[in-house]
Order: structure tokens, then C-alpha cells, then sequence
């Protein structure tokens, strides 16, 4: 099998020039980010004296502390919730079947290819006539909506192959439905639990688009939106805003690195199921 | 990156829940309590998420529809305007420009990630479960967990005038049409495109190579005993076998193109003029820098329909022969 070692090989080459190309914006801000204060950068260059203090500085400057804390609130706030409902709900749809299950189905597909932009206005309105513009609120609520098609279509795709049998069978023995529910179900669905639980923060903590529109300050909004308002403000010292930048997706590397088998998993997962 | 997925496979393999022909009395009746009970209680596990997603979906989505037929400035009274912002969608060269770009975007975020996810995986076949297999996974899903803000910013830095790219083009002697790529008319366009493909790319290859290292090996000996040459076992074997895959990609990537905002936003605002200005741009702007919300809504269903419009027929092609 000579031809298809040889074959294997230049596609080997190819994998690795992707892997260079993917990693060379970040080692190229890397580089930009350890040039002393006040320099103009060039594209890639190691610096004789590197500033590692710049990171300090662009912690203090971005006022890192605080958007970490708004980040952890905002997920704190949408993502158990949003498991804890879609669970549910992929557990009436899928198991129970309700009567009426397939209209409410075909809603949450209506949702699915949804983009943002489609209902951030209403939504500005909406939160303001609650009086919730400006709060981590405004962020938290749509989100835990907007999650929902891809969440409760995900449960539900789990629960529709859990044979019914084992429902039966917990119902024989007397348990209600909510004992079923948390004794029987839920244990067996942890798998598809955890990795929806790693996409929605995922996409929790780099939601931009809603961040910048409801809520004005950066100290509350999720990390990707405080980034967004870092730039507008510091755009033009290079040196500072690739390291805030660096320091900005830190968090998000570090959990991505930890989880990294689940990750994967899941994102695969995640688009071939939709 | 969100809602980023096409819609379902219909009830694939659902297990029928009730018996489908209940012949017994007692079976009936079963099945009938059942149904009552599901009915009751089943109802309290729906509503929660149904309640969430009435309210923070259908519920803006009912009112972008509707502020789409009146003109409004967010905060006086609203005047029914009929179709005249559709019309002014169509009709006006500004926004037909806008949309254009988006269509335009999908040449860099989809088909070149697929085309070369392609090569990539008819090239490999399988990436090795070892060390290298891992790191290599790893590293090409990095563009998937950043914030799309932070590859945005990196690669304004990358393509601005002092940045890599041009330090590389000078390095080899091409300085003559190095420029700020970001800034330029001509090329501003395709450098956010290019940003969107480095995103994606990776995400296309990892979807592809996986679904390459399921197809039988035994349908590629088959195709060299009849001697196909590798093109011929690509369009016989590799394209066919990876139709699901490729659909995915697709669907996923067209989204991306079509909804683009945070790439756009943070590397040009959508300048230089409009040159890369896109509908999710122009709805954030008309709604809340020019105060034209119904104009704003109008282009926010159009966006929505032209998603549907792109995603629904790679649906149907790709999923045809499973539901």
C-alpha cells in the first residue's frame, strides 16, 4: 500500500500547515503583546527584552477582575437553567410525548436557524419595558430563550431512544413521574447533559452581539462584549490590546484544554445532530 | 455561533410509545391512562422551556414582523408604512449592496472551508489516534472556542499594515502589493472573508476527516480493482459517502456567512464605505444609531428568510434518502 502511505503523508503535510496557520495569529500577538509600551510592533518579531508586565497592566486596565465575575455571573445565571428546562422538556417530548408535543416541536425547529440579529430589537424594547436594560438580566433571560430550540431538540433526540420499557418499569414500581424523571432519566442522560452543559457555556461567554446591545456597561457584560468595549477604548495602543485580548480568551483556553476530549465530543456532536 | 444547525432528522428511530395497535381492552385502557396522565403531568416538564422560549423568542420575532410594516424612531408614535420598508430593502442600492456582501462572505466562510476540508480528508483518510491526532484536533478547534471578537481583533493586528501578513510579503519580495488589507475597498471584503475561513475551517476539516474514517475501506479497494484513478474514487466514493458531513458544514457555515455581526464589527465596522457592511450590521445600526426600526426589522426578516432560503434546500439534499 505504498500509493496510500504516500498519500497519507502529503495529507499529514497539509494537516500541519493547517495547524501553523491556525496558531499563528495568536503567536503573532503574542509577540505584539510583550513589545515595550509605546512601540509600534511588526508583525512577528520576539522582542530582546520581553514586557511581561504588560499583561499586569492590561489586567488592571481592563479591570479583568470584575469582567471575570460578571462572566461567571452570566453563566451562573443562563446555563443551569437551561439545562435543568431543555431537560425537561426533551424528557416530555421525547419519553412522555404529550399530546400536542409535535406543534410545540415544530416551533422550537422554527427557531433553530434563527439568527440573533432577528430579534435583538424587540428585545431591546422588551427589556426596557421591564426595566432590565442595563442589568446582567437583559443578557440572561434571551439567552436561556434563544438556547432553546438547539437544547431541547438535543434532550429530545436523547430521549426519544431510551426504550420506553424502563419508563414502564419505574412506573410499575410506583414512582411518579417526577421520581422517574430524576431517579431513572436523568442519571442515564448525563452524557448528552454534560455536553450540552459545555456548549451553552461556550456560547454563553462569547455571546457579543446581545451583550453590546443591552447592556452598556462592560463591567456587565459577558467577556466577549467587555472585549468588544476594551477595543473601542485602547484600539490604538497595539501593544496593550493584544495582551488584553490574550488575557481576555485565557479563561476560555484554559477550561477548552481541561475539557478538551469533552469539547470536541460535543461541538461534533453538536453540529452533526442539528 | 449559536443556532448554528439545520433542522431535525424527523424522528429518526423514534420508538413508538403507546403500542400502535391496541387490540386488547385492557391494552386500550393502558393506553389511554397513559396518555391522560403523560397529558397532565408531561405538560409541567414542556412548559418551562416553552414559557422561556414564547417569551424571548416567538414573542420578538412576532413584534420584528410587525415593526417591519410601520415607521418608528423607538420612541414616538408609530406610522403604518405597509411594504414600503420591504420595498426600500429591494430597491434601495445601499442595502441591496449589503446583502450582497453577505452572499459574497459565503464563498470564504463556507466553500472554501469545505473545499479544502475535502482535500484534507481524502487526504488522510483518518488522523491517527496518537499524540499527533490529538494535537492536531485540538489546535484546529482553537478558532471554535475563542470569541469571534478575539479572532477578529487578531487578525486586524495580522493584516494591518506593520502586521505578519505584510512583514511576509516583504520578506519574499512581494512588498509592492503589501497594504492595509482591512482598509483597502478592493480587498477589505475578502480579508473578513478570510478571517471567517480561518474560524471554520477547522471545524469543517475535524467534521469531515471523521466522517472519512467511517466510510468502508472496503468501497475503495472496490473502486481501484476497477481501476479508478484518486479523482474518480473522490467524486464515486469520498464525495458521495460524506454527503451527510458535507451538509453539515454547509448549513453551519452558511449560517455563520449569512448572521455574520462580531467579525464584521470589530475588524472594519463594516468600512471602508459600505464595502463590508452586512445585513446583521445594518439591522444593529439602523435600529439604534438611526432610529429607523422598521426599517431595521424589515431587513432583520429578510436576513431570516434568506437563511431559510440557503439552509432549507442543503437540508433536503443531504438528509433526502433518511427521513
Amino acid at each position: 500500500m505504498n500509493l496510500s502511505r504516500r498519500e497519507n503523508l502529503t495529507g499529514r503535510v497539509f494537516l500541519i500547515v493547517l495547524v501553523v496557520v491556525t496558531l499563528l495569529p495568536f503567536v503573532s500577538m503574542l509577540s505584539a503583546a510583550l513589545q515595550p509600551r509605546g512601540t509600534v510592533p511588526s508583525g512577528l518579531a520576539w522582542p530582546s527584552d520581553p514586557q511581561w508586565g504588560n499583561f499586569a497592566d492590561a489586567f488592571t486596565v481592563a479591570n479583568m477582575g470584575a469582567l471575570l465575575r460578571s462572566s461567571l455571573l452570566i453563566v451562573a445565571g443562563v446555563v443551569p437553567v437551561s439545562v435543568l428546562i431543555a431537560t425537561m422538556a426533551g424528557f416530555g417530548l421525547g419519553q412522555l410525548r404529550v399530546p400536542g408535543g409535535r406543534i410545540v416541536f415544530g416551533l422550537l425547529l422554527l427557531g433553530l436557524t434563527l439568527p440573533f440579529e432577528a430579534v435583538v430589537t424587540p428585545l431591546y424594547y422588551q427589556m426596557q419595558d421591564l426595566g432590565l436594560l442595563n442589568t446582567r438580566w437583559a443578557i440572561i433571560l434571551p439567552l436561556i430563550g434563544l438556547y432553546m430550540p438547539f437544547a431541547v431538540f438535543w434532550m429530545r433526540a436523547h430521549f426519544s431512544n431510551v426504550p420506553v420499557e424502563l419508563s414502564e418499569a419505574a412506573r410499575v414500581d410506583g414512582s411518579s413521574t417526577w421520581q422517574l424523571f430524576w431517579r431513572v432519566q436523568v442519571p442515564l442522560a448525563k452524557p448528552a447533559i454534560a455536553s450540552l452543559t459545555i456548549l451553552m457555556f461556550l456560547w454563553t461567554w462569547n455571546q457579543f452581539l446581545l451583550a453590546i446591545v443591552l447592556v452598556d456597561d462592560p463591567a456587565k457584560r459577558t467577556m466577549a462584549g467587555a472585549l468588544g468595549a476594551f477595543q473601542g477604548q485602547w484600539g490604538t495602543d497595539l501593544v496593550l490590546l493584544c495582551a488584553g485580548s490574550l488575557l481576555i480568551l485565557t479563561p476560555t483556553l484554559i477550561v477548552f484544554l481541561i475539557f478538551q476530549r469533552q469539547f470536541i465530543k460535543a461541538l461534533i456532536q453538536g453540529s452533526l445532530k442539528g | 455561533m449559536t443556532s448554528a444547525f439545520g433542522s431535525a432528522p424527523a424522528g429518526r428511530g423514534d420508538p413508538v410509545a403507546t403500542p400502535a395497535r391496541p387490540t386488547r381492552p385492557s391494552a386500550a385502557r393502558a393506553h389511554r391512562k397513559r396518555w391522560a396522565r403523560a397529558g397532565g403531568t408531561g405538560w409541567l416538564f414542556v412548559l418551562p422551556a416553552v414559557v422561556m422560549y414564547a417569551a424571548f423568542v416567538l414573542r420578538p420575532l412576532v413584534l420584528t414582523i410587525q415593526y417591519s410594516f410601520y415607521n418608528w424612531n423607538g420612541i414616538g408614535v408609530a406610522r403604518w408604512a405597509g411594504l414600503d420598508n420591504y420595498l426600500t430593502v429591494f430597491t434601495d442600492s445601499d442595502l441591496l449592496k449589503i446583502i450582497g456582501n453577505a452572499l459574497v462572505l459565503i464563498v470564504f466562510f463556507s466553500f472554501v472551508p469545505v473545499a479544502l476540508g475535502l482535500l484534507v480528508a481524502s487526504l488522510v483518510r483518518r488522523i491517527t489516534t496518537g499524540a499527533f491526532g490529538t494535537v492536531v484536533r485540538t489546535v484546529l478547534f482553537l478558532p471554535q472556542v475563542i470569541p469571534l471578537v478575539a479572532a477578529g481583533i487578531a487578525w486586524s493586528w495580522l493584516l494591518s499594515t506593520n502586521g505578519l501578513i505584510n512583514q511576509v510579503l516583504r520578506a519574499v519580495g512581494l512588498g509592492g502589493v503589501a497594504r492595509a488589507w482591512l482598509g483597502d475597498f478592493d480587498t477589505a471584503l475578502p480579508a473578513v472573508g478570510v478571517i471567517g475561513a480561518w474560524v471554520l475551517l477547522g471545524l469543517c476539516t475535524i467534521l469531515l476527516v471523521t466522517g472519512m474514517s467511517k466510510i468502508d475501506p472496503a468501497l475503495y479497494e472496490a473502486a481501484r480493482l476497477d481501476g479508478a484513478g484518486p479523482i474518480r474514487e473522490f467524486f464515486a466514493v469520498t464525495l458521495p459517502s460524506l454527503r451527510q458531513e458535507i451538509g453539515v458544514c454547509l448549513t453551519v457555515t452558511i449560517i455563520a456567512a449569512l448572521a455574520s455581526f462580531d467579525i464584521v464589527y470589530i475588524s472594519t465596522s463594516g468600512g471602508p464605505g459600505l464595502q463590508t457592511t452586512v445585513p446583521g450590521l445594518e439591522i444593529y445600526r439602523l435600529a439604534f444609531s438611526q432610529r429607523q426600526v422598521g426599517l431595521a426589522s424589515a431587513l432583520a426578516v429578510v436576513l431570516m428568510l434568506l437563511v431559510l432560503l440557503c439552509v432549507l434546500p442543503i437540508q433536503r439534499l443531504t438528509r433526502g434518502d433518511k427521513s
